[in-house]
């Protein structure tokens, strides 16, 4: 379906609502706090100063533009659409999460709060806050599952190098759902002195909006140079969906290019029929949990479902209401990939190219090996490469019983 | 009329104050709760809270979260929820009951089904922790239809005017929530809230019952001479989660934990 620049400009509404989804579900404590949040925000993104200041650092201290870059022996292997890569494994600490960390960590700066705290999967979006955290003096904590402070060990001797306290999470599932929960037990109490930066789209009003507004310059970006490199736009953009940072941040500036297709991709663990996933828009339906409404994955009771994907970062049984909408409006096509299927894309990528993927970004690898024999040569698609597999090497190296030595 | 308003009117005739206790439910077993249920009138509450486990309760602290676990690792359902407040109707039909829980497993449910399913139970009133009115637009109509109070939670940063718009959406009590932080939170400031609840009576008519960092008989009382019900979760949670047992020893142990409660509140 074609949207309107105004459908586009619409999206969310004052209310905070992406077509039936997002909101603001939470306790009253936090309402006040949402209320301001939302308000200094709106005024700061057109502030003169603000920008300046978010521009500045998100050239020379993440290293923006990311390149785009043309994976020509994928694509020739492949014999179909040219595939491109949009690059934000390049980004300072390894992944796109930094985007939207600045963004917020000067928020928090320009509002006065001395203390961030941040929920983390995978520990990208951990790593991320405790670095800017370092960096604007900042007190920092981080809420991390338990079962992810296993899996990432590395993520986690990264923060707390940083300076930032880890607090391991034992309730629930013991993973991305539960430390957001602590996160946001902390903020409720904290609410004075504390600035909550969450990692992706989701949560209450304003965050949706706000995160996928930090993260569009990968979409801005990726616009202009598929423009100058190719002269036309792309003919499909590929990103994995955890909770839909990246996969916004690439897709919404071209949300009004009908020509343009978007393929989200989800974490498909064991398969769909497995019930053993992350894929909430392939598998849930729709409920509310952590501020907003959303695509779930639950049982028939409204108890939120246990999730499994071979990556941390994507183990999260809800998404981002914007995706919810986009689904239903059927902007954007959600497909998922198993765990298998990513780690053949992990391994293909590091072999084919020399750049070795984050697991989760193998999953939209996984997805344009399908997508691109499908295409002709002549059409390209961008992938978006949304982070580097550095952390992802003890996951690896165990499903080859290798021991890495050091450690 | 309906129960609950019933029941806090009484009390503000006879000059009392209403001591509104908090369990969830299925905590140890359905069966148990019952009895609690039960216990705890006889002990003096006037009206219960039954919580509605749920996986992800991020508006509680640690005492209450182990407590969903419990409830929902025994199985717990919301229509298990239901068919307890049924069974406690059969011997009970005074005492208000008001489900306390997240939006997610009411809306699993679907509005309509569960307002009449909660109707027919023996439920009289609903809050939700994750509903401000603002998204309660909705869900107002089929509570309404089925005579359910709705109940909002009202913080120390809510806006008048969003105090007005509770007043409008909602019936039974306005419940005032203390303090910054999750249930179980260290303890309350008195003087504040009174100064608070000064402020709430001036912009609704409808009692209000404060909670959130209860935890003894001295703060029980406190908190009853500045406002017309306190509400008391996580102690009582507690205890009943270090009697897993359930029977005679959980009994006795609620008892002692809930009697000077009560005689607090009705010391002048
Ligand atoms: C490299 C990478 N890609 C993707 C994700 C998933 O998050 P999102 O869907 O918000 O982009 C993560 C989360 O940790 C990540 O580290």
């Amino acid at each position: 379906m074609k949207l309107t620049e105004q459908q586009i400009k619409d999206s969310p509404d004052a209310r905070g609502h992406f077509g039936a989804y997002g909101g603001r579900f939470v306790s009253e404590t936090l309402i006040d706090s949402l209320e301001h949040l939302e308000s200094e925000y709106r005024r700061l993104r057109e502030d003169p100063d603000f920008l300046a200041r978010f521009n500045s650092d998100l050239a020379d201290y993440v290293g923006r533009p990311t390149p785009l870059y043309h994976a020509d022996r994928l694509s020739s292997e492949l014999g179909g659409a040219s595939i491109w890569l949009k690059r934000e494994d390049l980004c300072h600490t390894g992944a796109h999460k930094v985007n939207n960390t600045i963004g917020q960590a000067l928020l928090a700066k320009f509002l006065g709060k001395p203390r961030v705290i941040a929920e983390t999967g995978a520990g990208q979006h951990g790593v991320a806050t405790a670095t800017v955290a370092a960096r604007l003096g900042l007190k920092c904590k981080i809420y991390m599952g338990a079962e992810d402070v296993r899996r990432q060990a590395v993520n986690v001797y990264r923060m707390k190098l940083l300076g930032a306290e880890v607090e391991a999470v034992e309730g629930g599932t013991r993973t991305l759902k539960d430390a957001m929960n602590e996160a946001l037990r902390d903020w409720v109490t904290n609410v004075d002195d504390t600035f909550y930066i969450i990692g992706t789209v989701a949560g209450p009003h304003p965050y949706p909006m706000m995160v996928r507004d930090f993260q569009s310059v990968i979409g801005r970006e990726t616009r202009q140079q598929c423009l100058e490199k190719n002269g036309a736009l792309p003919d499909a953009l590929v990103a994995c969906v955890g909770g839909g940072s990246n996969a916004i941040g690439l897709f919404h500036p071209f949300l009004g290019d009908e020509s343009v297709a978007m393929y989200g991709v989800e974490a498909g663990g064991y398969g769909i029929e497995s019930g053993q996933h992350a894929a909430p828009l392939s598998a849930g339906r729709p409920g509310v949990l952590h501020g907003n409404r959303t695509y779930l994955m639950e049982d028939e009771y409204g108890q939120i479902s246990g999730t499994h994907s071979v990556s941390a970062g994507l183990d999260y049984p809800g998404v981002g209401p914007e995706h919810s909408w986009l689904k239903d409006i059927g902007r954007v096509n959600y497909v998922s990939v198993t765990d298998d299927e990513a780690m053949d894309g992990f391994r293909r990528l590091t072999a084919v190219e020399g750049i070795m993927p984050a697991l989760e970004t193998a999953h939209a690898i996984a997805w344009a090996i399908k997508l691109a024999p499908q295409m002709r040569p002549d059409q390209s698609i961008v992938i978006n490469l949304s982070g580097r597999g550095d952390k992802d090497m003890d996951t690896v190296a165990r499903m080859d019983n290798i021991e890495v030595e050091g450690r | 009329m309906s129960r609950i308003e019933q029941r806090l009117t009484a009390l503000g005739e006879q000059r009392r104050k209403g001591l509104i206790p908090y369990i969830t439910a299925g905590d140890p077993n359905t069966g148990e709760t019952l009895r609690i249920m039960h216990s705890l009138v006889a002990s003096g509450a006037d009206l219960i809270e039954l919580g509605v486990p749920f996986s992800d309760p991020m508006a509680d602290g640690p005492v209450i979260q182990r407590a969903c676990e419990r409830a929902l690792a025994n199985g717990c359902t919301s229509r298990d929820v239901l068919e307890v407040v049924r069974r406690f109707r059969e011997t009970d039909t005074e005492t208000p009951v008001v489900l306390m829980g997240y939006l997610n497993p009411v809306e699993a449910m679907g509005y309509e089904a569960f307002a009449e399913n909660a109707a027919q139970a023996g439920v009289d009133g609903v809050l939700m922790v994750d509903l401000p009115p603002e998204e309660a637009g909705e869900v107002v109509p089929w509570f309404r239809a089925q005579g359910l109070d709705l109940i909002f939670l009202i913080s120390p940063t809510t806006s008048d005017e969003r105090i007005r718009r509770m007043g409008e959406h909602s019936s039974g009590y306005v419940y005032y929530v203390s303090l910054k932080g999750v249930t179980g939170s260290a303890s309350i400031d008195a003087g504040a809230v009174e100064e608070r609840v000064a402020h709430i009576r001036e912009l609704t008519e409808l009692p209000v019952g404060v909670g959130f960092g209860i935890r003894d008989a001295e703060t029980a009382g406190a908190i009853g001479r500045v406002s017309d019900a306190i509400i008391v979760g996580s102690v009582i949670v507690d205890c009943i989660g270090r009697h897993p047992e359930g029977g005679d020893s959980l009994h006795q142990a609620l008892k002692s934990l809930v009697k000077p409660l009560r005689d607090s509140l009705d010391t002048p």
